[in-house]
């Protein structure tokens, strides 16, 4: 270690990390790449149109003295059917309870060091080895093989505290030939708060996970989030999001198609309000023959917030009969609302199918003008147009508790754009 | 008592004139027939009552009992009592049918109407599927479909003056019977029709009162039932003169109907509504 190198975050007075010394010195090892490396750029094609020239993490701490879960949101009465509910606040794990003998929750052990890292040995940014380095509340859900776990897995993570830096953590590992729904929801009040999450997702073979993160941030929240997904033998993973808060929220998703036969499917809502900035980085990696990807993003912008979705299809030399599709479309609602959307391929094999659709544009005026013609008033006629755009992305989704109340959600959100807009 | 009025209408779109000087005027429990060839501006005159982006009216009126419709949006028309059943309806993809009625009710302040069992009653006498019903607004419904879920909506929201773009296109003569005679029932309780058309036969199961001929964007006669009968018979022949010119535009006559090419256009028809 060097002497003169210094963190970006400083370990708040007692602030301890616990574990095996090997995996301290991973963690350590973690911090010293992150240290080393420094902020991104914007310069950077990874980081392109984003305000990361604006992020200024002195002014964020790491540790907080905790709070409490006031505001449960989009996930609102999920509770009674989960197999299991967990509740982080600042990046202290709050309570932990399991209502399934299949799913078993580690924070920490032999086993949760092993598969901590197991999916993203290092991280593909410098907020994911600060993530691994710095990650205080760190939960791995172990569910065994063979098992369908009917309610899903409820992990809420809350940040309560202005100025609070932190970095949640969560490792699914789903044993061979199970079934499991993990939701992952992130909300925070009107606070200026930097959050980092990094999600490992392991679908072991024959395994069948979806994975939902719910994203409510308030409006001056920071999220940089990083998924990364590997998917063995004949398996299936869905990863969706629903987006709706963060002044600037990105998430960067990343999946493997690692076992031949698998699968996997990426889906967003998202929407923009204010000058809210949602960032998008999506990674199909195929890595195996008979693999299939898809995936379907669909956002709606409002006032001057940004959008930016960028997606790369990669497939490997030996990964022949392959399917990938990726589809991005996006509302604007706002002349000064603005969205930029890249596909990226990298095809090494000629045995695949092969697709990418961008679209940006405005609301349908045809569809506004039927539904104003039977004499719905025009706001109203333009929610219902925009709520009917998110529909097939929420209908997929896997709980639908939660699809519902983000239809709501959704449609407040239209309401309070005050009548009739004429764009 | 509703009335409809239109006088001296002259509508432009994308800065080309297509309706020139049109007046008719349609008062509750009559049915009057725009009859006109391809391209003569009847789908801009639904658009145009109706207020449809983009069709500018640029002098003319249009009232409903000497409302002026020209400042409202298209939903407060709907409100003040017309309905158009649009010769193409569109999908509206994730939007329930049920709803959008119901909201289109609220906002006119029928809150006594049952959507849910109005739609199912009206579902049942057009012989359109109830089951869908259930679908997103016209998502995958076939023409035919579409146009008797447009009757069905016409009866729904209890408009008063409804204007028919081209109804009996994509119908078959079954689903043309009974959408008409249904329209037909609506008259006898008050409903004021215009019914835009290109043939006669829907007008065999909703008799017009009055027959209107548009040609080239101006009504060129005005009649009684039997003008339908003879357009059925004799065509638009008559009204569509070779020695008339209009804006380099050259009009020839073929045996059955009329047909127009305009030398120096890239398009086929140069009256074709331009944003269809």
């Amino acid at each position: 270690m060097t002497a003169t190198r210094t963190s970006l975050f400083q370990l708040p007075n007692g602030g301890q990390s616990v574990g095996s010394s090997a995996f301290l010195e991973r963690r350590n090892n973690a911090a010293q790449r992150a240290d080393e490396a420094g902020l991104p750029s914007f310069e950077e094609e990874i980081w392109r149109y984003t305000p990361i020239a604006d992020l200024d993490v002195s002014k964020y701490e790491l540790g907080a003295p905790g709070g409490s879960l006031l505001d449960f949101g989009l996930t609102n009465g999920v509770d009674e059917n989960a197999a299991a509910v967990i509740h982080i606040v600042d990046g202290q794990v709050v309570s932990i309870s399991v209502h399934d003998e299949a799913v078993t929750v580690l924070t920490d052990g032999t086993e949760f060091e092993n598969l901590i890292g197991s999916v993203m040995r290092t991280g593909p940014d410098v907020f994911s080895d600060y993530n691994f380095a710095y990650c205080s509340a760190s939960i791995v859900i172990h569910i065994a093989s063979n098992a369908v776990i009917a309610g899903p897995v409820l992990i809420r993570q809350h940040t309560t505290t202005e100025g609070l830096a932190w970095f949640p953590r969560v490792m699914v590992d789903l044993g061979e030939n199970s079934e499991a729904t993990v939701v992952e929801h992130q909300t925070s009040p009107d606070i200026d708060a930097l959050v980092c999450p990094v999600t490992e997702l392991k679908v072991h073979q024959a395994g069948r996970l979806q994975y939902l993160t719910v994203q409510e941030h308030g409006p001056r929240t920071w999220q940089i989030a990083t998924q990364m997904a590997e998917i063995d033998r004949d398996a299936h993973l869905a990863v969706s999001q629903i987006a709706l808060g963060g002044e600037y929220a990105r998430a960067r998703i990343d999946i493997k198609m690692a076992g031949q036969g698998s699968s996997g499917d990426i889906s967003s809502v998202y929407f923009g309000r204010a000058d809210a900035q949602h960032d998008f980085r999506t990674f199909q990696r195929h890595n195996a023959p008979h693999t299939n990807s898809n995936l379907l993003f669909k956002g709606v912008l409002d006032d001057r917030s940004r959008a930016i979705y960028t997606g790369l299809i990669r497939i490997e030399p030996d990964a022949a009969d392959v399917n990938a599709y990726q589809t991005n479309r996006t509302l604007k609602l706002s002349e000064e609302a603005w969205a930029e959307s890249v596909p990226n391929l990298e095809i090494e094999n000629n045995d695949v199918r092969c697709s990418h659709a961008s679209a940006v544009g405005p609301i349908d005026q045809d569809q506004r003008f039927y539904l104003e013609s039977r004499g719905v008033p025009e706001d109203i006629a333009e929610a219902l147009v925009v709520r009917g755009f998110f529909a097939d992305v929420l209908d997929q989704l896997p709980v639908a508790t939660i699809s519902d109340a983000a239809n709501t959600r959704i449609s407040e959100l239209l309401a309070l754009e005050g009548p009739g807009q004429q764009r | 008592m509703t009335t409809l009025s239109i006088e001296k209408l002259c509508v432009e779109v994308a800065d080309q004139q297509i309706l020139d000087d049109v007046s008719l005027e349609v008062s509750s429990g009559q049915v009057h027939a725009v009859m006109g060839p391809n391209g003569s501006g009847k789908s801009t005159l639904s658009n145009a009552i109706m207020g449809k982006p983009g069709y500018r009216v640029t002098s003319g009126s249009i009232t409903l009992d000497g409302k002026d419709l020209l400042p409202l949006p298209t939903w407060e028309r709907a409100k003040a009592g017309l309905f158009l059943a649009m010769q193409y309806p569109t999908e509206v993809p994730g939007v329930s049918l049920r709803e959008t009625l119901e909201l289109a009710l609220q906002a006119r302040g029928k809150t006594d109407i049952d959507v849910t069992s109005r739609l199912l009653e009206e579902a049942v006498q057009i012989g359109l599927s109830p089951e869908l019903l259930d679908r997103p607004v016209n998502v995958d419904l076939s023409g035919g479909e579409k146009k008797r879920n447009e009757t069905a909506q016409l009866a729904v929201l209890e408009a008063e003056i409804a204007v028919l773009d081209e109804l009996d296109s994509g119908l078959d003569i079954d689903a043309l019977r009974s959408c008409a005679e249904r329209i037909e029932t609506m008259t006898d309780s008050g409903l004021g029709v215009l019914c835009i058309t290109h043939y006669h036969r829907l007008l065999d199961y909703l008799p017009a009162d009055q027959v209107h001929v548009l040609v080239d964007g101006r009504i060129v006669e005005t009649g009684g039932p039997d003008l339908a009968q003879d357009l059925e018979t004799n065509g638009y022949a008559r009204f569509l003169r070779s020695d008339v010119e209009s804006e380099g535009v050259t009009v020839s006559i073929d045996g059955l109907g009329a047909s127009k090419k305009a030398p120096n256009s890239s398009s086929d028809d140069p009256f074709a509504d331009p944003l269809v």
